[in-house]
């Protein structure tokens, strides 16, 4: 089987897919990409079914070599992209042929890429997935969640002919440049919090700390004063747990399973894509959204991609 | 009293009690089988807690309303239903028990080696939650002369296998990883292998056991030195 030969593997590139899911009843992670979102519009472009195996390139300055001829689809972060040194939209699907050369250079807005192709990348399922979790060892090309290196091959599924190139149309491409307004679920332990605490969460501009990771998101700010620790609880993607120090941490893809810190709630599901874009140090606030209006969000997005 | 609320928009929290008890971890066991049983095509994922079921759901079959009445008839028969003592596998775990803060335990402790060893072995403990790392699982509960808080900094890194106690449980960390427990012994199986069915050997409820083994008989049972 023939696929895309690395180059250059960048500095964080993963291998992801719908995620790793059934198995945190014994600690293991679901994993996933970061932004949904892009990563759901470059599988789409390329009519592959939700969670079909991609590429999450973080910060970009990744370097591939087409070893057949296929099409591929690059979503997200504004790295600059070429083939054979011939500059290409992002948000779109193009034809590329075997031995051209693809280039994707830094990032300079947004934080990760999604490169697709078409039928997917093929890599053997750990625990019914192939999304590659550094920490806990699984998955990746290699199964044990090691990032992409210098000289592995991603095989390719074989489908896909396309006759014309396609784009995302404009509406539905996020400007990742502005300071964004992230909506949050309030829940969990969030009674427990003093009034003037949770006004303060809200009312404040939080900075995403470098610490950050595909774990979780860490925000700086005035810290919040924090109620008692909680009986160990299974948490979820998005779950905003505040830890003594008072500064937040919001679940991502790779969270860990179980958490006793007191939860605050949750970020919208498909605003959490939009935090995976953030760069360190990004301002951003936070604003409540009720359960309901959530879940009718998300569904039209399932609806619209989870065919 | 058992609570139901959203968590987020894709989980539901069901509180169970407000403490953990002997058998609550057995009884959740049970109910989480009920539970993939009756409504496992709605779930992506069940996770415990000590005193907790978290339901993952899938948000295009099912919401939290719709569970929520699902649950309530199984939840009654649930509280109703009797323990079988024998409920919860005995799985008997060999532990080399030559650990690198095993001295400064029996010191802090005020005990000799051995009777740290002797301490450590005697319970029969139960599998309370699963969490913190794939196949970590919290054992309850600790002699009461063997309690000691974590240690102030943790280690960037413990080996595989390795058995360790901190406040009133003790657990065996299946890969190596950072760990701020007292570190007691190893243990030479491998606890968590993605490739097995199922990929860990201990559930929520089952029962263990400690048998003390030496070197030897460590790498004989597979144990990397």
């Amino acid at each position: 089987m023939k696929g895309l030969r690395v180059l250059k593997p960048g500095p964080l590139s993963l291998l992801q897919d719908g995620g790793r899911h059934g198995w945190q009843h014994l600690g293991v992670s679901p994993a996933g990409p970061q932004d949904l979102h892009a990563a759901a519009w470059a599988n789409r472009l390329l009519d592959n079914p939700w969670g079909t195996p991609l590429l999450e390139i973080a910060l970009g300055d990744v370097e591939l070599q087409a070893e057949r001829d296929t099409w591929l689809a690059v979503c997200g972060a504004e790295m600059p992209l070429s083939l054979d040194g011939r500059a290409l939209p992002l948000w779109s699907r193009f034809p590329v042929r075997a031995g051209a050369c693809l280039q994707l250079g830094f990032a300079r807005s947004g934080q990760r890429a999604y490169l697709a192709v078409a039928g997917g990348f093929r890599a053997v399922p750990v625990l019914g997935s192939v999304s590659a979790q550094q920490r806990e060892g699984l998955g990746g090309l290699d199964g044990q969640g090691s990032p992409l290196q210098a000289g592995d091959r991603l095989l390719c599924g074989n489908r896909g002919v396309f006759s014309h190139p396609a784009s995302v149309p404009w509406p539905y491409r996020p400007d990742y440049r502005g300071k964004p307004l992230l909506r949050v679920i309030t829940g969990g332990d969030a009674a427990s919090f003093d009034e003037d605490q949770l006004q303060g969460f809200f009312a404040q501009a939080w900075q995403l700390s470098p610490h950050s990771d595909r774990m979780g998101a860490r925000l700086l700010g005035e810290p919040l004063q924090v109620p008692a620790r909680q009986w160990s609880l299974g948490v979820g993607r998005g779950a905003i747990q505040v830890p003594p120090d008072g500064q937040p941490i919001i679940l991502q893809a790779d969270h860990q399973t179980m958490g006793g810190y007191p939860l605050l709630g949750w970020l919208h599901p498909l605003d959490q894509s939009r935090l995976a874009q953030c760069p360190a140090h990004q301002e951003v606030r936070f604003t409540p959204v009720s359960v309901s209006d959530a879940q009718a969000e998300l569904r039209e997005f399932y609806r619209f991609f989870r065919r | 009293m058992i609570r139901i609320e959203p968590a987020g928009a894709e989980a539901l929290l069901l509180v169970l009690a407000e403490q953990p008890d002997a058998h609550l971890a057995q009884r959740m066991a049970l109910l989480a089988e009920r539970i993939r049983g009756e409504l496992g095509p709605l779930l992506t994922d069940l996770v415990p807690g000590w005193t907790s079921l978290l339901l993952h759901y899938d948000l295009t079959r099912t919401d939290h309303l719709q569970l929520a009445e699902k649950l309530k008839p199984l939840l009654e028969r649930w509280i109703d239903q009797p323990l079988s003592e024998r409920a919860g596998r005995l799985h008997e775990i060999p532990i080399c028990y030559n650990g690198e803060d095993l001295a400064e335990v029996a010191r802090l402790c005020r005990l000799d080696l051995q009777q740290v060893i002797e301490l450590h072995g005697a319970p029969e403990y139960r599998v309370g939650a699963i969490g913190f790392a794939p196949g970590f699982a919290y054992l309850g509960e600790l002699h009461p002369r063997l309690l000691l808080p974590r240690r102030a900094t943790p280690r960037l890194a413990v080996p595989a296998g390795s058995l360790a106690i901190a406040e009133r449980l003790t657990a065996i960390y299946p890969q190596r990883s950072p760990g701020g427990w007292h570190l007691l012994g190893r243990c030479p199986w491998t606890l968590f292998d993605a490739t097995r069915e199922p990929p860990c050997p201990l559930a929520l409820g089952d029962r263990v056991r400690f048998r003390a083994i030496d070197e030897r008989d460590f790498i004989s049972e597979g144990g990397q030195p």
